[in-house]
């Protein structure tokens, strides 16, 4: 009895707040996009009645967790992951194929992803691996060690596929680099990305030059890359020695990767994946294609104005001009109905949520919470940035839930079990673990 | 690893340059850009028209001339219409099954979610049996449309005709929007905007489907229609009818006038067409057929866009003129001296109301001469210029060389030449009266209009003044009338010197001898004068103008029959018939009215 009380006295009730707003306001928007004025106002049979069912489900989940004690987590990181990972190994035998990817386990009625449960067994285990770690996370061993915990997951979700479910593991970059991986990793990640980009979008541009040579868009690119590492170069005349190396390998380095970005992108990306991206950059305009999605949900987020369009008065949300409105695209029924100050209010919750999450992880003693709350925060905020990203068209289509809002009873769950761990691991922060 | 606690700081910022890159970008997608608010407009909400019915026409005597009759337009959205029946469909709506499939392609041209026409103008007889199986067929519906009937095949050139808007009035007024109607000729045209009504609409909200979900904003942005203006114009159907039927087998015009208001009784142009022809599905074949297929061409308005050389009816003008300048008195003789001019009938030495009556033309020779060159300047030339400046003014009074500001599109205003005309045709100071004498009998470089010369008459009839002849007489219920029509226009003649011209037009009708003596009714009296415009190689035209009963004239006539004969024989008999008919209300004279109706003048337009 003494450690119930315990539990309720010294859990974070800010964050219980934070998580009620939003998954209130998210199904009050589920309704939206799911009503329809000729029939009854509720029924169970439609997304809002089912989502319902799930969010009372996530209160005894709660509980349970809220129950549990606070080192099983910490004892047992592992062996969830390994369930977890038998859990991918199985669905790919067993599991159901549902729009041509093999994610979903099903028995009887009830569905389950099993990716969603090995995030959370993953986040556990890099958690656990990264707290009984000696030397920080910079070390290459560390490193190798590490990546292979996460591309375990990653791989076998791959081979779903599910490349959505893939790029959240993404996210553990966050992580590393809270607990001491170089910031350079960072950077050059971003560089690569940077790059990426500059070569799609100067593909189709090209200049003429003298003795009437034309010069595509990648030299161009390769071009000012030697521009400025020679500028570089002839700036800091002093460590000439010392430069020239390292300059000529960047130089080297960025030209075949700008040079091979073509080949990935032609070869590597499947044709839907090359669209999308064609789309995000504004290389190509098919908003009856590919861009459907996309311009669907700018136009219900868009005709929104300022105030929106009031509660349940979204005529893109309610005659389902935008696709996947329960799930991925939840957030346009917010933008649509309750205008930019909908938006504003949603995304200042979620960005208060996040930073209370990482204020929460660093009063800890406990390294293993601390490390735990960092993979809480980074796969929410993964999640939120590429899913409200995607539908102003400032990050591609990559289907997967924003977190607490979209319909779903398995990413809801899990979302919350990761929440909740956490705030029971913070309820412990005066024990040592 | 208390080492990297600062980066702490680094994950939050990141967490809030992302946050704040997308507020900026919510921002402006939801505050800043409109484009979004329309496009979302344009994918929920449906409008449907309510087409206002369009004002009626009705006669002087409230008898009606122009009046709706129901037909709809068969309207398809083409993503809604999967898996119906196509064959089914065909049958009902009795069309093929190529047929379908062309409509179809040319509706998903326009666009595949909003409705377009698929088969237009279906009479609402036709259509009530299309509309009991429409339900079977997903993506149709009826738009109801008014169709323009005509009670009486009459008065087509009066009325004029509706059609489609065409794309270049839509970008010019952008009150139209694709396939409304709008008047293209006649009233239609020039009351346009009384008649066309109040379009209403019915925002509908539809779903990705095309799915009718409702009304948008519980209605808030409908509205009804508002049936146009009702007309009435001052046509009197009976003796249009009347009109139209003597003038069968002629070409030429009719024109007649209610002297103390200048409404327009009557307006024939013959050959006309039947103005049911113009209406509906066969509208443009039609047209075209007219255009290209009919060397009588019954499209064009002789009565007010026919110019002809006034001839022998001027000297009524040239008269007055010269009274009034004092050139001439009633008691005026000048000898028939056929040297110059020639002249035709037993006269030698006339004096006015005689000239006016055998129409000698030495005499208005003489007094056009007197006119053009009074002797106020030595040099001819001068003298000339000076003298037709006067001349001018005075016979544009009279309605002549300007276009009458009537509410019939497209009239003409003929031609009368002034000092500007003929320097540019000879040169400055080139000309004098001599050139141009041929004007004193309504010959040379003058042109006139038939709806002028039935003006003239009826100044003739009010001795002096005339109101702009006219067709509407009341727009709406309260009957209220366009300003210009009730303004007096003034000719600046002495009303005492109609007397001798009245009498003589008198005389031209009922005295012996005569030019006119056709036009004589026994109960009425007819004032009168005949023209007759030579063309070589082929008949005169007949022309007369008249105006009745001589004391308190009711009636103005210009007649025009083409290539018949010289002026007495066929247009004076005619308007005498409009007159008796008008007048009376029966014909007392059957055998002259046979005879009119027998006359056929259109072999010489066989080709």
């Amino acid at each position: 009895m003494r450690s119930k009380r315990n539990i309720f006295q010294n859990i974070d009730w800010f964050t219980i707040v934070l998580y009620g707003i939003l998954v209130l306001i998210g199904w009050l928007n589920i309704y939206a996009a799911n009503y329809n004025e000729d029939e009854v106002w509720f029924s169970f049979s439609k997304n809002y009645g089912k989502q319902l069912i799930w969010i009372v489900a996530s209160l005894a989940l709660i509980w349970m967790i809220l129950m549990l004690e606070a080192r099983l987590f910490s004892t047992f990181a592992y062996s969830i992951y390994a369930l977890g990972i038998a859990m991918l190994i199985g669905v790919l035998i067993f599991g159901m194929e549902i729009k041509g990817a093999k994610s979903w386990f099903v028995f009887g009625g009830i569905s389950f992803q099993p990716s969603e449960f090995a995030k959370f067994g993953t986040a556990l285990a890099i958690t656990k691996y990264l707290t009984n770690l000696k030397k920080n996370a910079g070390q290459f061993k560390v490193r190798f060690q590490a990546i292979f915990i996460l591309l375990l997951p990653a791989a076998l979700i791959m081979l779903q596929p599910d490349t959505g479910s893939v790029l959240v593991y993404a996210a553990f970059v966050f992580v590393l680099y809270r607990e001491g991986l170089s910031g350079k990793i960072l950077l050059f990640g971003l560089g690569l990305a940077l790059f990426f980009i500059l070569a799609l979008l100067l593909k189709q541009t090209s200049i003429d030059v003298p003795f009437g040579l034309v010069m595509q868009g990648k030299l161009i690119l390769i071009a000012t890359v030697i521009t400025i590492c020679g500028f570089i170069y002839w700036f800091f005349n002093s460590r000439k020695r010392k430069l020239l190396v390292p300059l000529t390998i960047a130089v080297v380095m960025i030209s075949s990767y700008v040079l091979s970005v073509d080949y990935v992108f032609d070869n590597v990306m499947s044709p839907h994946q090359q669209d999308r991206i064609n789309e995000l950059l504004g290389i190509t305009f098919d908003p009856s294609g590919a861009g459907y999605n996309v311009n669907q949900s700018k136009i219900a987020i868009g005709s929104g104005g300022f105030f929106g369009k009031g509660f349940l008065q979204g005529t893109q949300t309610k005659y389902n001009f935008v696709p996947e409105q329960s799930t991925d695209f939840i957030f346009c029924t917010v933008g649509e109905e309750w205008g930019f100050i909908g938006s504003f209010v949603v995304i200042v919750a979620f960005v208060t949520l996040f930073i209370r999450l990482i204020f929460l992880a660093e009063r800890q003693r406990s390294s293993f919470t601390r490390i735990y709350f960092y993979t809480v925060v980074s796969i929410l905020f993964f999640h939120f940035a590429i899913n409200i990203g995607m539908t102003i068209g400032l990050a591609p289509v990559i289907g997967i839930p924003l977190p607490f809002f979209s319909y779903g009873g398995s990413s809801l769950w899990s979302f919350t079990v990761l929440l909740f761990v956490a705030l029971r691991l913070d309820g412990e922060r005066m024990h040592i673990l | 690893m208390k080492d990297f606690d600062d980066r702490k700081y680094v994950v939050t910022a990141i967490i809030l340059v992302t946050s704040f890159i997308y507020l900026i970008r919510l921002f402006y997608v939801q505050v800043i850009d409109d484009s979004y608010k329309l496009s979302a407009k344009n994918q929920a909400l449906r409008t449907l028209v309510h087409y206002p019915s369009r004002g009626l026409i009705y006669d002087r005597n409230k008898e009606l001339l122009v009046f709706n009759e129901a037909a709809y337009d068969l309207m398809v959205t083409p993503k809604q219409t999967k898996g119906i029946d196509t064959t089914a469909f065909c049958e009902i709506v009795g069309i093929t099954k190529e047929e379908y499939i062309a409509k179809m392609e040319k509706a998903k041209s326009y666009s595949s979610y909003k409705a377009s026409v698929f088969e237009k103008q279906i009479p609402s007889d036709q259509f009530t049996s299309i509309s009991e199986k429409l339900y079977l067929f997903s993506g149709f519906y009826g738009q109801k449309r008014t169709l323009r009937k005509y009670p009486k095949p009459i008065a087509s050139h009066v009325l004029g005709y509706i059609g489609e808007v065409s794309l270049s009035r839509i970008k010019k007024n952008p009150y139209y929007k694709k396939s409304d109607y709008i008047g293209i000729r006649g009233l239609e045209k020039e009351y346009e905007k009384e008649l066309r009504g109040k379009r209403g609409k019915k925002v509908l909200m539809v779903d990705v489907h095309s799915r009718v979900k409702g009304s948008y904003q519980n209605g808030a942005y409908d509205t009804m229609a508002v049936h146009g203006t009702n007309l009435y114009t001052s046509i009197d159907r009976d003796l249009q009818e009347y009109a139209e039927h003597l003038m069968k087998n002629k070409r030429g015009s009719v024109v007649a006038i209610e002297p103390s208001t200048g409404e327009i009784l009557t307006l024939v142009t013959a050959p006309s067409y039947d103005p049911n022809f113009l209406v509906g599905r066969n509208r443009s074949d039609n047209y075209n057929s007219l255009v290209a297929n009919d060397s009588l061409n019954p499209l064009f308005n002789r009565a007010i866009d026919a110019q002809y050389r006034p001839g022998s009816i001027f000297k009524l003008v040239q008269s007055l003129v010269g009274l009034e300048q004092g050139v001439i008195t009633t008691e005026t003789r000048i000898k028939c001296n056929r040297g110059i001019i020639n002249c035709h009938g037993n006269h030698s030495n006339d004096k006015l109301v005689e000239a006016i009556q055998h129409s000698c033309n030495p005499y208005f020779y003489q007094v056009y001469k007197r006119l053009i060159q009074p002797g106020k300047y030595s040099n001819i030339f001068k003298d000339s210029e000076a003298g037709l400046n006067e001349w001018h003014r005075m016979v544009s009074k009279f309605g002549f060389g300007q276009k009458l500001e009537s509410d019939i599109p497209g009239i003409s205003g003929g031609l009368l030449p002034d000092v500007a005309f003929y320097n540019r045709w000879y040169g400055e100071h080139r000309w004098a009266f001599s050139t141009i004498y041929s004007n004193s009998i309504g010959e040379g470089e003058m042109g006139v209009v038939p709806i002028q010369m039935a003006n003239l008459a009826a100044t003739l009839a009010n001795k002096g003044f005339y109101y702009t002849p006219h067709l509407v007489k009341g727009i709406g219920e309260d009957f209220s009338i366009r300003e210009v029509f009730t303004t007096k226009h003034e000719t600046e003649i002495t009303p005492k010197y109609f007397d001798p011209v009245i009498e003589a037009m008198s005389a031209v009708v009922n005295l012996p001898g005569g030019t006119a003596r056709q036009a004589r009714l026994d109960s009425i009296e007819v004032c009168g004068k005949t023209g007759t415009v030579q063309n070589p190689d082929r008949p005169d035209h007949s022309v007369f103008i008249c105006f009745a009963p001589r004391d308190n004239p009711k009636i103005a006539i210009a007649v025009y029959v083409e290539y018949s004969d010289y002026g007495g024989l066929w247009s004076a008999p005619i308007s005498s018939l409009l007159i008796e008919k008008y007048l009376t209300g029966k014909i007392n004279d059957t055998e002259k009215e046979k005879r009119m109706l027998e006359a056929k003048f259109l072999t010489i337009y066989e080709k």
